[in-house]
């Protein structure tokens, strides 16, 4: 035993390897080939395709290409399950959920290790990060089934829900979309990543042995094809994906025009923001877990580097000197850092994306030592010299680099973060609380950590701002994604149009707008309302409007796309300082509004009976409902509050309501006044800036608003108000990647229009192909839930 | 005993010190993962072991300590490991024996005595150890009598009221004075950081020390309610790079007390092999101050020769 001597002097590690005896001994009892797991059984194996080990390159099994009619049997065995399983009472999928996480942690290492062997990432990892958190997941999940009824009373399951997850975090992002969905009573059908499908079929199987009922949770193995058949099978109510947001975008258009559900979870190039005065050492391991943790294949990865510039040096320095010590090796080995990248497809893209940042003028920096070169493995790279304008500072590279820049002031800082198409999550850190609290909500982002990177909980939303997606997964938030209202807001279930009142009633356009004094009428043609003013429309025409008898009633201006332009950059402008104006004031202006529209109530009364040939006693509750819900939403302005989350830190998690920005209403045609207030005064409610197309029959209504906004301090810009064709104007907002949501009242082909051109910047939409009764009750909290977005804000503490 | 230049201290740098912040969720962050991400098994854990008997201040800091168990202690850290064991390990070459042996100074002579021969050197508790409350001169003519009576390490305490208080320039001067009275005795300075309330007065307090010409820095007196922890230690070791870093000067680390089992003593070979370098493992730079951490090493080392658990019993007390 000379070696232990030796080793005395050189102080070196040595292999610590985690056995993979029981693994290799779980796909052996299987013929290392898996079929798709469906109605609580395994099938027998179709077509097939390689699963691989990527440390080695070498081959671990065999798994099925589903097809179309895999998708289906799977979708139809959902289907079926669901009647049970969502009749089931809340105690009892409570019960099931929490077997599932008991079965979780019964088997954590078996977990552990055929998820290192199938992605490449260090056992540490899955053995101390993912593997737990899905636990914790299905535990938090659990309790979410139980308070069903009273935490989300009015509310139940979609019905069957298709699930595509990605191939960095396979169990984790598993227990993310599977959790929740069986919580609120959906029925899953799953498609694992075609790199890594193992842990899903794992989990299937001891999820069967641990109660689940068959067709509760389907897993169908395959491709992008595979997941395209799920993605367009029309018996499946909502959609969610984690991956790439081409894919993303993919998707958003595949399911437009349907009532598919959707969330996407898609990329980021997240920044990492270091000011001067922060502790450096700590700023260097927030480092190491930002863009090394997973080989950097992590959607949320603090994949940008900002750096005070007078600290820019020193931080260097201290990152290089770390990287030094970063190990990288087999991923069974218990003391690596960092393991293998997931396939060599994905080694190729890191490499080839390294060599362009290197040819784009950025210098590389890499540790002494080299990595394993049998399997995929890439080391820990760094780059300096870096312009927003390379191609590493803006592409997802999804792989161990760094790019970092640096920047002069809080300010530029903010600027740098938010210049990214992206918005999933971002790091700040300080020491000065004032500073990290005036970032954070700066910060496009729907996760931000403060002196921190990369936590994860259950119990806290994560999910993205623009083109990183929509939707969050985790905490009450989450469960929102799968759950609908099943009391309100009542539908009519017709056609938009449908709405206008049958009945024909007697009124004469003459006798409400002829003049008392024998004089000609003076002419009263509203313009388009652009940044506060009565603006020309562009085109330099007008449409006429027409009473319910086909009498011309009126005419408004034909606005078109500049016109929408102008209104969008107007919103913008005002969008800054509204959405940061207090609650209080914003509920001051909708009072106003209201005071106002008040004041005028017989004018907009009579205006609705020339319009819609309303009786006087139907336009008079018409207008009496709009200063109501003006008063409901200026109510709530200031009681919209996000939450703080019980997350397992010493610490907070505020879940902060955020507004959208700016948002693009097509507003219904049916009850042309309480229909624009219904839809506009919640987004102004809670701070967004507004680009309205009102009703295209009868938009005599809004216009009239003008000299009431005009009268109630609304701030120019933060209404906009944009009359003309309405499919034509709507699809031009989908289309403006200026434009961050759009709400759409209409037809079942404009919805799906909207929804498809959405795809462009992945805008928030909220479509209804429906007519609502906006007479009745509505469901005040939905519509404050689509005018915000959440942002988990986490603030570890303790000095 | 060290080829390495003795730390000469530097001018107190108020701003360095002022500057410093640690983010405390951030370092215990740090601090839990290194076990996690680091391990060392079989061959690998017993040399390490090995290692971590080298690096040990074998203490005993007791108001009954006599002559004769002091004589006893230092019998163990003559001779740490049974010969089968040392022999089974192939180690009989490496000649293990313990850093030092560290005694209040009453107990100097007797252990000075015991060890005579070995080369392993004495080391003393002073000024006023463990509150180091008393008048300044006794404090100082304590590190004499000490020096005098043969202790080649002499581990001193702060007036923590200077820490809590910020008075940095009493701070420095205090060490600085005890570092004059230690002549060529090592001075170890002990923070008694499970009193000084903040790893950022931890770290504020290590740069001191060090500016002051402190050879080591220590955690504790293993008398403070709190003593050597992960997070503490990863502070302090910090502070000794960025210290190497600017003034070339290494500077040793001790962490102290309730380091008790071997399991424990490879996390902290680990937190310095990954902070500051392999280096930093060699007695000149790094001690345990400990008590029962031999016995627990002892135990560990016999179960990777034997394949069998072991019991206390059958190891030697000190």
């Amino acid at each position: 035993m000379l070696k232990v001597a030796e080793i005395f002097k050189t102080m070196d590690y040595g292999p610590a390897p985690e056995s993979d005896v029981e693994a290799r001994a779980w796909l052996a009892g299987h013929g290392a080939k898996f079929g798709h797991f469906v109605n609580g059984a395994w099938v027998r194996a179709g077509t097939t395709f390689d699963v691989i080990d990527p440390s080695t390159n070498t081959h671990l099994a065999k798994v099925t290409q589903g097809s179309a009619k895999d998708v289906a049997v799977a979708v139809a065995a959902a289907r079926k399950a669901f009647r049970s399983w969502s009749r089931l009472s809340a105690h009892a999928r409570a019960r099931h959920l929490y077997a599932l996480a008991r079965m979780v942690q019964k088997h954590s290492r078996l977990f552990a290790v055929i998820e290192s062997m199938d992605n490449g990432k260090s056992i540490r990892e899955t053995r101390d990060l993912d593997i737990p958190l899905v636990a914790r997941h299905f535990y938090h999940h659990a309790g979410w089934a139980q308070l069903m009824p009273t935490e989300f009373a009015g509310y139940g399951p979609l019905g069957v829900v298709g699930q595509i997850i990605p191939w960095n975090f396979p169990l984790l992002m598993l227990a993310w979309k599977v959790a929740p969905a069986l919580a609120a009573g959906n029925t899953v059908v799953l498609k694992p990543a075609e790199f890594t499908p193992l842990s899903a079929l794992l989990f299937a199987e001891l999820a069967a042995e641990a109660g689940l009922p068959p067709g509760v949770l389907n897993i169908v193995t395959g491709d992008g094809r595979t997941g395209a058949a799920l993605v367009e099978h029309p018996d499946v109510d909502k959609i969610a994906f984690t991956g790439s947001t081409d894919v993303g975008r993919v998707i958003r258009r595949a399911t437009a025009g349907s009532d598919k559900k959707l969330s996407l979870e898609l990329g980021g190039k997240s920044p990492f923001i270091v000011y001067e005065d922060a502790d450096l050492d700590g700023v260097v391991e927030g480092v190491v877990d930002a863009i090394w943790l997973n080989q950097g294949q992590v959607c949320c990865a603090g994949s940008r580097l900002l750096v005070q510039e007078g600290i820019h040096d020193r931080l260097m320095d201290k990152i290089r000197a770390r990287m030094e010590k970063l190990r990288v090796g087999k991923p069974l080995d218990k003391a690596v850092d960092m393991g293998a990248i997931v396939a060599p497809e994905q080694l190729e893209r890191i490499t080839q994306l390294v060599k362009q940042g290197q040819a784009e003028g950025a210098v590389m920096w890499q540790p002494s030592w080299s990595v394993p070169t049998r399997g995929c493995f890439y080391p820990p790279t760094l780059f300096t010299n870096v312009a927003p304008a390379s191609t590493i500072a803006q592409v997802e590279i999804f792989g161990p680099v760094l790019v970092a820049m640096s920047f002069r002031t809080p300010e530029e800082s903010v600027a740098l973060a938010n210049n990214t198409p992206f918005g999933l999550a971002a790091s700040v850190w300080t020491e000065n609380i004032n500073l990290a609290l005036d970032v954070a909500p700066k910060l496009k982002a729907g996760v931000v950590w403060v002196n921190a990177t990369n936590l994860f909980d259950a119990a806290a939303g994560f999910g993205g701002y623009r083109e990183s997606g929509y939707g969050r997964e985790g905490g009450r938030e989450g469960m929102w994604e799968y759950v609908r209202n099943v009391v309100g807001p009542v539908r009519t279930g017709k056609a938009a149009k449908a709405v206008v009142p049958s009945v024909v009633r007697s009124v004469v356009a003459s006798q409400l707008t002829a003049p008392v004094s024998g004089l000609p009428p003076v002419d009263r043609t509203p313009k388009l309302f652009i940044g506060g003013k009565q603006t020309r429309s562009d085109s330099g025409y007008s449409r006429a409007v027409l009473g319910p008898k086909g009498a011309r009633i009126g005419e408004v201006g034909e606005g078109n796309r500049k016109d929408l332009r102008n209104a969008v950059a107007a919103a913008h402008a005002a969008a800054q300082s509204w959405s940061k104006s207090t609650a209080h004031l914003r509920a001051q202006i909708l009072y106003y509004i209201g005071e106002n529209l008040d004041a005028r109530a017989e004018e907009f009364a009579a205006r609705l009976r020339l319009q819609v040939g309303a009786t006087a006693a139907e336009a008079r509750r018409e207008v009496e409902a709009s200063v109501s819900r003006l008063f409901t939403y200026a109510a709530w302005a200031d009681k919209w509050d996000g939450a703080v989350h019980q997350v397992p830190i010493r610490g907070i998690a505020l879940a902060m309501h955020e507004a959208i920005g700016v948002v693009a209403v097509v507003a219904p045609d049916e009850s042309p006044l309480l229909g624009f207030v219904s839809t506009v005064a919640p987004l102004l409610a809670t701070g967004n800036a507004v680009v309205v197309v009102p009703s295209e029959p009868h938009p005599l209504s809004a216009t009239d608003l003008y000299t009431v906004f005009e009268s109630s301090d609304v701030p120019g810009g933060a209404v906009n108000i944009v009359t003309g064709a309405k499919d034509v104007l709507a699809k031009s907002l989908a289309d403006h990647d200026d434009v961050e949501g759009i709400w759409y009242w209409g037809t079942k082909e404009g919805k799906k229009a909207v929804e498809f051109a959405s795809a462009g910047n992945m805008k928030r939409t909220w479509c209804q192909g429906r007519a609502t009764d906006w007479t009745g009750p509505i469901d005040e909290r939905a519509f404050l839930r689509e005018t915000t977005q959440i942002k988990n804000i986490w603030v570890p503490y303790g000095e | 005993m060290s080829d390495l230049p003795r730390n000469a201290g530097h001018p107190l740098d108020l701003d360095v010190v002022r500057a410093i912040r640690v983010n405390r969720s951030a370092a215990e962050r740090r601090a839990v993962t290194i076990p996690t991400r680091r391990t060392v098994k079989k061959e690998w854990q017993a040399a390490w072991l090995l290692k971590a008997i080298t690096l040990m201040d074998l203490t005993t800091l007791s108001g009954d300590d006599t002559a004769g168990n002091v004589t006893r202690l230092c019998a163990k850290a003559r001779h740490p490991l049974r010969d089968e064991i040392v022999d089974a390990l192939g180690a009989r070459s490496l000649r293990v024996r313990v850093g030092a042996v560290c005694v209040y100074h009453q107990l100097v002579e007797p252990a000075l005595q015991a060890l005579d021969g070995s080369g392993i050197p004495v080391a003393a508790v002073s000024t006023g150890f463990p509150a180091g409350l008393s008048p300044f001169a006794q404090r100082l003519a304590e590190i004499h009598a000490s020096v005098k009576a043969g202790a080649k390490e002499i581990d001193i305490v702060i007036t923590r009221a200077h820490v809590l208080t910020g008075d940095w320039r009493a701070l420095y001067d205090e060490v600085k004075a005890f570092r004059a009275a230690c002549g060529d005795a090592h001075l170890k300075t002990i923070l008694a950081t499970g009193e000084l309330a903040t790893l950022t007065n931890v770290a504020r307090a290590s740069w001191v020390a060090m500016q002051a010409g402190a050879d080591f820095i220590k955690t504790s007196t293993g008398k403070e309610g709190t003593n050597a922890t992960l997070p503490v230690s990863l502070v302090m070791v910090r502070q000794i790079r960025e210290y190497a870093s600017v003034t070339g000067f290494k500077v040793g680390y001790k962490p102290a007390g309730g380091i008790r089992t071997a399991k424990q003593s490879l996390d902290y070979l680990l937190l310095i092999k990954e902070e500051l370098g392999n280096r930093w493992l060699q007695p000149d730079l790094f001690r345990f101050g400990a008590s029962g951490l031999l016995t627990d090493i002892e135990r560990q080392l016999e179960h990777f020769v034997t394949g069998r658990y072991a019991a206390t019993h059958h190891q030697p007390m000190p």
